[in-house]
């Protein structure tokens, strides 16, 4: 029997505790805030890397982005991943999730068989979630969306915990398959230094158009059937807050008098 | 003709609650575009149409298939499909539950169409397009997007419109639509076990009281319970509580937890992080207790109790109780 092969897809996005927004602009400034793995993708990362220490086989982590995006692949294989693919080139610049999801489906049917795929729930720059379910239907196969927890790890079904219609389901999906992940599912491992030193020197092989064979013209701003017609960056709602700072008993009951809770007046 | 179709999830009882404010925001753009409004219902057995034409539907498609009893993707992908090559809508609203969200992207590729995800705001512009607007970067800014293609899919957010009038007198057409689902695809994903109802229901709580590092250990949860009880309403949490176990992740409240907005929501000892505020700040009324007088939390919120919160919260509990 061949081994099984994991797929983790993996973006990198600004730090988002780190981005600074230009409010009277109407822009993020992306050059703000350094780059990192989208948190919810090591989340994904770390339940491919569990089920490989589990069974056995391999976890390739893929990512489509700027060149730069190589050191994430490379954090992905300081955590565990065996390897890394980028897709890179200025066709693949300006994609929406349709677009992007093409492109990966194509890059990962390059691969060839494979038994799951891991997403994160989403990512905390696109905040869509959609690329995950897209690829899953681009290769024909299942999915299970927002999955809290992994219950059984087996070679040709996985069994898994999500939420969907206001209750808790234990669902089994036949592989291969995709699956994505909210931050219940596990705590991420962090990479020792000796992972790390190895990861540096790791070779992250980059894809273009051609090594995916797609069609270009269903990539990058023309290609996707969305396009982002205008930005705004709202200010903060802060509120006009009434302070009180009495001592508790009379701040308290200011405070129920204005809710018009509780007391009467 | 233009037609606007909302999709009525629903669990085999009840149709969520989301479908009725596409119903009404949907009304609303079926009347600039001069289009009629649809709702599709399906379902694994049966279920009465006529809510859904006494809030609004010119036209309900109804489906019934074993397959659709259980929340299984591609069943509802396979059944929405062939109704929408047949209808050819212009615009389909689904919500942006987990169900919304992991069933419209499958649709979206499947007919290699626009999709637009957790919209906040929807119109259509002089030129009659449809825009779309969303927030993204983890909620710091606004999205306005337009699609090139046909149908144009979004997800809505849960209560972020009000819900479409029930009018009893309201007329229109159930149309029994016929639903062909492949066997094998269905059988690709297998329930084993099912719990109704959440333990936690934060979306829906009028109140909500949430405890934030300002606790100092964790049997203080219990004073944040108290408060919540007093009020009837529902516990909530900041991400370090979490991460540290001191509640389960079900309770928080923020980017990465549950997002909320009832009539009040009480912050005890959060200082208010971006990542936290994204979870509550469209919340009715906010009032936030907290010893630092320059915690962000304070400029997010109408009412600010600067002190000890052991002190503030058991005095808010007593003269609560006194009151009623």
């Amino acid at each position: 029997m061949r081994d099984l092969t994991f797929i983790v897809l993996i973006k990198q996005v600004p730090d988002m505790d780190q981005v600074e927004f230009d409010y009277e602009e109407g822009r993020v400034d992306r050059s703000s805030a350094p780059l990192e793995p989208n948190p919810f993708d090591l989340n994904a990362l770390e339940e491919a890397v569990k089920y490989k220490e589990e069974l056995g086989g391999e976890v390739i982590a893929i990512s489509m982005g700027p060149k730069q995006a190589e050191s994430t692949l490379k954090d992905a294989i300081a955590r565990g991943a065996d390897e890394g693919i980028l897709l890179q080139g200025r066709e693949f610049a300006g994609s929406d999730t349709w677009a992007t999801s093409l492109a990966l489906g194509h890059a990962i049917e390059a691969v060839g068989d494979f038994d799951l795929i891991f997403s994160g729930e989403k990512t905390v720059d696109g905040d869509t979630g959609q690329v995950g379910p897209e690829v899953a239907e681009f290769l024909n196969i299942p999915h299970i969306a927002f999955v809290s927890g992994v219950k059984a790890r087996k070679e040709d079904e996985v069994e898994v915990v999500s939420e969907s219609w206001g209750a808790t389901y234990v669902k089994s999906m036949e592989l291969p398959g995709l699956i994505t992940l909210t931050k219940d599912v596990n705590e991420p491992r962090l990479p020792s230094f000796k992972d790390k030193q190895k990861a540096r020197k790791a070779k992250i092989a980059n894809w273009g158009v051609e090594d995916i064979g797609i069609d270009q013209e269903n990539l990058g701003i023309t290609g996707s059937p969305t396009r982002v017609a205008n930005m705004e960056v709202p200010p903060p709602e802060k509120r006009e807050s009434m302070l009180l700072r009495e001592d508790p008993g009379s701040a308290v009951n200011q405070l129920l008098e204005k809710l018009d809770l509780g007391r009467s007046k | 003709m233009s037609e606007v179709m909302v999709f009525a999830e629903n669990n085999g009882e009840r149709i969520h609650p989301v479908s009725y404010e596409l119903l009404g925001k949907g009304r609303e753009l079926t009347d600039k575009l001069e289009g009629d409004l649809s709702a599709t219902l399906l379902s694994g057995e049966q279920l009465p149409a006529e809510e859904l034409v006494y809030r609004g539907a010119d036209r309900v498609y109804r489906g019934t298939d074993p397959a659709l009893s259980e929340p299984v993707e591609t069943s509802y992908k396979e059944a929405l499909v062939s109704l929408i090559s047949e209808v050819n809508p212009e615009v389909i609203l689904i919500g942006a539950t987990n169900f919304g969200r992991s069933l419209a992207p499958r649709i979206a590729m499947a007919l290699d169409t626009s999709l637009t995800a957790d919209c906040t705001g929807l119109d259509i512009d002089e030129e009659k397009n449809f825009v779309q607007i969303r927030p993204a970067f983890s909620g710091n800014i606004l999205a306005h997007i337009k699609s090139r293609t046909s149908p144009q899919l979004a997800t809505v957010r849960y209560k972020e419109f009000a819900e479409a009038d029930r009018n009893e007198e309201r007329e229109g057409e159930v149309v029994e639509v016929k639903v062909k689902i492949s066997r094998e695809g269905a059988e690709k994903v297998k329930i084993i076990e099912e719990k109704r109802g959440r333990r936690v229901n934060l979306e829906d709580a009028e109140v909500v009281v949430a405890g934030g590092r300002g606790l100092k250990k964790e049997s203080d949860m219990q004073l944040v319970e108290d408060l919540a009880d007093t009020f009837g309403g529902k516990v909530g949490a900041s991400r370090p509580l979490v991460d540290d176990g001191w509640i389960e992740r079900e309770h928080q409240v923020g980017y990465s937890g549950k997002r909320v907005k009832p009539g009040i929501y009480i912050a005890c000892g959060i200082s208010g992080q971006s990542q936290h505020l994204a979870g509550m700040k469209e919340s009715d009324t906010i009032i936030a207790i907290n010893n630092d007088p320059s915690a962000p939390i304070f400029e997010y919120a109408d009412y600010g109790l600067v002190g000890n919160l052991y002190e503030i919260v058991p005095e808010l509990i007593r003269q609560l109780k006194e009151g009623n």
